[in-house]
């Protein structure tokens, strides 16, 4: 079961693509990071997948299926909305109440057991909660609705680092104990990667990168040799991105199997996801585009 | 996945059985109650005058319908005293009344969904379990009804504020003139039914409060201005009538002298009065000159006796009834469709 499935989505905002020819198949049970620059199309991708948008070209089915924003996704799916919108003047307690009337699960001890716990006070409005609390109620809300799905728009921006340390336990603890897959964002990948197991890179509207986070490191190295041999090799290899020196080269590469033998004379590194990320986001042609359910592309272009 | 998530592959074309209504109740009640008691206090407080104001206005008019004999000169005095003691405070109160349905479309209509995208909650609540199309519906229902029914009662309460002034004659106020028509009978609710839907698609259409309001406030001025001055006079084919004394309480659309069955102009008029030394200002107003005999009497008198003939289009008071009902059905069909609108606006918006 795919948890979101795009097929060449697209969003069009006024003459300008937001977002175009997304293909993705995110199997189910991942903690997905959705990273890219700002403008990127991150958010145009969240509210496509939550319904919020309704895309100009393509489709999106979410939870094995079912057509974004319809009845069984939106109750299956548990949105938290960039700068985490909630109703100002309700105290938290009438937050609870209204999220418990308008969906059809709702934990509610387990919601008051987390407030109490992060000693937010039910009877304070929304909009007196300090940023932290505001985002804490607000994925609290979030996960007593015990979705199939948590889409998470720059969950962490308002947050300071001890809070977002709370808020990735919390997330992670949903993830451990409920089976919930998540889907979050950010423009900071180190924030997402000591807990993401699947990424996601947009860049300038298009997918650039998608896959399990272990495959991604295990499919490319860094081949460190003599910059005058770096041209020869380039032709043969698929090259992501390219730093040369003086007399050495480092190349980005695209491995076609764990097993591929490395140039005699040249080094193979294993590469960081952070490196991996900057690597794809430096060169807008290059594209890893894995996946089952759909068409897989022509191997990345060769760009130096 | 585990076990909790995952008992069976979920059917793509299974459909969930949609919430209850009544989950939306709580909701709409906790959110709008403000808006309600905003309702309450816009209704209420002149509520409040037209009661403290109307109680003596009854009162005085206690003298006129004890006078008898009914209809004897001495009565009909009695009744002018009546009304020119009190037929300018009644009309400018019906004036300010007029605000009501624009400030219920202003205040109550545009905030309802233009506060969601200004505040981003929008994204809240339309990715809840409920709904956004229904939950668009369980808001705006409740809230047109309130606003209706409580300017349906109004209308009742101002019918008998303003009851005694009919009683006494009207005044030269048309029971069909502008600022009493639309505070009595369907046409009310009808009017703050409409601003409140006006306001509802402003909000949807331009999500941000103030803007709205301001929208909705120049819709529904230009609306009912058109309306009275221009559909009103014509729901049904107007009369004519000859007589110089057209009925007191009608409404007068249009007056004016003609001979030999043409409209008569100002030229022709002044032409006809110079040998009087009368000047026509219009073709109702008229200045004696020094020429002027003395006991020259009425220009209208004289104009008739040279061929002209006083021509008044008019709707008879007695269809206050038939255009109250034309007025509303149209309005509740517009309402309905603004309300429609939004609901549909709603449903394929995309952000």
């Amino acid at each position: 079961m795919n948890i979101i499935e795009a097929r060449g989505l697209g969003k069009c905002y006024g003459g300008s693509w937001a977002l175009r020819e997304c293909t993705l198949a995110i199997p189910t049970g991942h903690v997905v990071a959705l990273v890219g620059p700002n403008g990127a199309g991150k958010t145009t991708l969240l509210n496509l997948a939550v319904g919020l948008a309704a895309p100009t070209a393509g489709t999106v089915t979410v939870l094995g299926g079912q057509p974004a924003g319809s009845g069984a996704a939106l109750d299956g799916i548990a949105f938290v909305a960039q700068d985490t919108p909630l109703y100002k003047n309700l105290s938290a307690a009438d937050m609870l109440h209204m999220t418990r009337n308008l969906n059809r699960r709702f934990d509610d001890g387990y919601a008051r057991a987390r407030l109490d716990e992060l000693g937010i006070p039910l009877k304070r409005t929304a909009g007196k909660l300090s940023g932290g609390q505001h985002t804490q109620l607000a994925l609290t809300l979030a996960l007593a609705r015990r979705p199939q799905l948590l889409v998470l728009d720059e969950p962490m921006a308002m947050l300071d680092p001890l809070a977002r340390h709370d808020f990735m336990a919390a997330v992670m603890t949903a993830v451990a104990d409920h089976g919930v897959s998540v889907l979050l964002s950010s423009h900071v990948l180190a924030e997402l990667e000591r807990v993401a197991d699947y990424l996601v890179l947009l860049s300038s509207g298009s997918v650039q990168m998608a896959g399990e986070v272990d495959d991604l490191l295990a499919s490319h190295r860094v081949l460190t040799g003599s910059a005058a041999d770096a041209d020869r090799y380039a032709e043969r290899l698929n090259v992501v991105h390219a730093r040369r020196g003086e007399a050495q080269a480092h190349l980005l590469v695209r491995m076609n199997g764990a097993t591929e033998p490395v140039p005699h004379g040249w080094e193979a590194h294993p590469v960081s996801l952070e490196e991996l990320a900057l690597a794809y986001l430096r060169e807008p042609g290059a594209a890893a585009l894995p996946g089952p359910a759909r068409d897989r592309p022509q191997p990345s272009e060769l760009t130096t | 996945m585990t076990t909790q998530t995952m008992p069976a592959p979920p059917n793509p074309h299974a459909t969930l059985r949609p919430l209850p209504w009544r989950r939306m109740a709580w909701v709409a009640w906790r959110q709008h109650r403000l808006a309600l008691a905003g309702v309450v206090a816009v209704f209420g407080a002149p509520a409040v005058y037209l009661l403290i104001s109307g109680l003596p206005l009854h009162h005085a008019y206690a003298a006129v319908t004890a006078c008898r004999p009914a209809g004897s000169a001495t009565c009909r005095q009695v009744a002018q005293n009546f009304l020119n003691a009190h037929v300018h405070g009644v009309l400018v109160t019906a004036g300010l009344l007029q605000a009501i349905p624009a400030l219920i479309g202003a205040f109550v209509g545009a905030p309802v969904l233009a506060r969601e995208f200004e505040t981003g909650t929008f994204r809240y609540a339309w990715t809840q379990g409920f709904g956004r199309t229904r939950w668009t519906i369980a808001k705006l229902a409740p809230l047109a009804t309130a606003v209706t029914v409580a300017a349906a009662a109004f209308s009742v309460l101002f019918s008998w504020y303003y009851q005694p002034i009919i009683g006494a004659g009207g005044g030269d106020s048309s029971p069909l003139a502008p600022t009493i028509f639309d505070l009595r009978g369907v046409a009310l609710p009808a009017w703050t039914l409409a601003a409140f839907a006006i306001g509802a698609l402003a909000g949807i259409l331009i999500r941000r409060v103030t803007p709205a309001m301001f929208a909705t406030l120049a819709v529904w001025v230009g609306l009912a201005v058109l309306t009275g001055a221009y559909l009103r006079p014509h729901y049904e084919a107007s009369l004519v009538t000859h007589n110089a004394n057209a009925p007191a309480d009608a409404l007068v659309i249009n007056q004016g002298l003609s001979r030999g069955g043409k409209p008569a102009s100002l030229d022709m008029i002044n032409q006809t009065l110079r040998p009087v030394g009368v000047e026509a200002i219009t073709a109702e107003v008229f200045r004696a000159g020094p020429s002027t005999p003395a006991g020259f009497g009425d220009p209208m008198q004289y104009l008739t006796a040279h061929g002209y003939t006083q021509s008044t289009t008019y709707q008879p008071a007695s269809r206050f009834w038939p255009f109250q009902w034309i007025e509303g059905s149209w309005l509740l069909a517009l309402s309905l469709l603004l309300i429609a609108t939004t609901v549909w606006r709603v449903r394929r918006r995309a952000t």
